[in-house]
């Protein structure tokens, strides 16, 4: 089965052909399939968001392509349907609700897709019992708390049923209340309804969480790997500038003290199972 | 902070009013504030003010969520009054120095702060009874016929809505950004009025950049939400006119053409 989303080659320069030109992204080769929790992590100006933005098409390669569902998002007649596919959270809930109130901000993406008005009152429905905010759907936004407004967001793409999640830190502005809510919610929705997640974090412990990890560094793909491979090269990581999980962080300095230590232990669970052995 | 601001504040409610359809009442309420304008004499006045008086009734909105919204003109009405007192001319009925007050002006001057009062506190029952979205869907509807002489009527409806959404966030951030500044000692609060005109740089500079920054986000966000213009565009919210929405019509138009009557008779 071909991935959901592919990239090949895929090169992105900021401002080409000028003075300031920026080389984002450098030949980058991923491939996501169906049903992945993946998790993007890497320094600040790594790339994560102009990667994350060729997903939905918001961005076009400058060299090399990406495709979301077998189509070439520079295929300006289907890029509406790019767009449904792969739905985008970004960092500051404030920024990115449209509308007075939470159900009319779900609705503005289905409105835009021309979605017949009753059926977009099931998929206002839908999506809001799945983020857990129905009882809200008369509110007004700014009233909300941040984990609520990204929720609200989340539930905005939803309603666009897409197969692809992406959350540019999403949880980056949230407090650790609002994060674990988002982190459960999106969870939730991998695990129950098999909707695809990229979650660009820099967040390691949520990243512990994925099913696999990609690792960015300016503008190329370092590693990748599940979690347990990722995260047992600690002298790598630092190198870029990344912390470790918890977890992982506290197996590395057991090992430093002499202790021994199998490579890999990224969730408190195995670190408690190894402690107690 | 966002108490002050009644104009556009709705108060949810199930009255006649609050159901009517908002092209109905938008509308209505057109049409009436052109007609205070034809209004010259006093019996038409009772007829706006009666008409203004059962609408309120109806609302069941409190008469003080109303003036509330006469409140922040009454500088402008004053002023109205005291220009139209002191430069009409007319018989004087009162002198100081120079500046005279005359009846004519006294009589012009009181019936246009009236009008402006009608005005004031029609419009704020028609936002204090409509939701934010209703308005702005109203609006654009009714304006759709003109979208083809080039009225941009979609894009105005989502400029006045983004406008209501953000509101309450640019006050919320003015308010951080005042109380960081005052807990390193800024001053709004004393000084004249160019100084406190002054102290005001420092919330509106950065209230201004963040406005920009989240300007950019928001396009961005609904760009990622295939938000591509009005065209192909469907709403979820339907307006329906129904049996309530013709009797308000015609209230309406009986009593236009009753203020018509009084003033061409
Ligand atoms: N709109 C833009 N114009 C020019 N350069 C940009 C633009 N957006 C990002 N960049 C640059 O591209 C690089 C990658 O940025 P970005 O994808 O935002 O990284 P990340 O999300 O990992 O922090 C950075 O060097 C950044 O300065
Ligand atoms: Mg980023």
């Amino acid at each position: 089965m071909a991935a959901l989303i592919s990239t090949e080659g895929l090169g992105h320069l900021y401002n080409q052909g000028q003075p300031n030109e920026v080389a984002a992204l450098v030949d980058v080769d991923v491939a996501i399939e169906g049903g992945e929790f993946i998790a993007v992590v890497g320094p600040n100006g790594s790339g994560k968001s102009t990667l994350a933005k060729h997903f939905n098409a918001l961005l076009l390669p400058t060299s090399g392509r990406v495709l979301v569902g077998g189509i070439d998002t520079r295929d300006q007649a289907r890029m509406w349907e790019v767009r449904r596919m792969a739905g985008m959270v970004f960092q500051n809930p404030d920024n990115q609700i449209v509308a007075t109130t939470v159900e009319e901000d779900v609705a503005f993406g289905p409105e835009n897709l021309g979605v017949p008005p009753a059926d977009i009152g099931t998929r206002i429905e839908q999506a809001l019992r799945w983020v857990g905010m129905l009882e809200h759907r008369r509110h007004a936004p700014h009233l909300l708390s941040g984990g609520q407004k990204q929720r609200v967001a989340i539930a905005g793409v939803l309603a666009m049923k897409p197969r692809c999640l992406i959350l540019d830190e999403a949880t980056a502005m949230l407090d650790p209340v609002g994060r674990d809510e988002v982190m459960a919610t999106v969870k939730w929705l991998n695990r129950e309804e098999g909707l695809t997640v990229v979650h660009i974090t820099h967040f390691m412990d949520e990243a512990a969480e994925a099913d696999r990890v990609l690792v960015m560094d300016r503008g190329q793909v370092r590693f990748a790997g599940a979690p347990r491979e990722v995260f047992s090269r600690p002298t790598e990581l630092r190198q870029i500038g990344l912390d470790l999980p918890a977890m992982a962080e506290l197996a590395d300095r057991l090992r430093r003290a002499g202790l021994e230590v199998p490579a890999g232990v990224t969730s408190v669970e195995e670190m408690v199972d190894l402690l107690c052995r | 902070m966002s108490r002050g601001l009644t104009v556009g504040q709705y108060l949810p409610g199930e009255s006649v009013i609050h159901r009517l359809d908002p092209r109905t009442k938008i509308a209505i309420v057109s049409v009436y504030v052109l007609a205070l304008f034809i209004i010259n004499n006093p019996w038409g006045y009772v007829a706006a003010v009666v008409f203004a008086v059962v609408a309120l009734a109806l609302s069941a909105v409190p008469l003080r969520y109303m003036l509330d919204g006469i409140k922040p003109i009454l500088v402008l009405i004053l002023l109205t009054l005291t220009l139209n007192v002191f430069m009409t001319p007319g018989t004087p009925i009162w002198r100081f120095g120079r500046v005279v007050a005359t009846r004519e002006g006294l009589i012009t001057g009181g019936f246009l702060a009236f009008r402006l009062i009608l005005l004031i506190a029609v419009t704020s029952l028609l936002t204090l009874t409509t939701s934010p979205v209703a308005l702005t869907d109203g609006l654009e509807r009714l304006l759709k016929p003109f979208a083809r002489l080039g009225l941009p009527a979609h894009e105005l409806a989502m400029m006045m809505t983004i406008a209501l959404r953000f509101i309450p966030t640019l006050l919320e951030e003015a308010e951080k950004i005042m109380k960081a500044q005052m807990a390193r000692g800024t001053d709004f609060e004393s000084g004249n009025l160019v100084r406190r005109t002054k102290a005001l740089i420092p919330l509106l500079v950065p209230l201004f950049i963040s406005s920009f920054r989240r300007a950019d986000e928001l396009a961005m966000a609904m760009e990622a939400r295939g938000y591509h213009g009005g065209a192909g565009r469907t709403r979820f919210r339907q307006l329906r006119v129904g049996p309530a929405d013709y009797v308000a019509g015609a209230v309406t138009a009986v009593f236009v053409a009753g203020l018509v009557y009084l003033r061409f008779r």
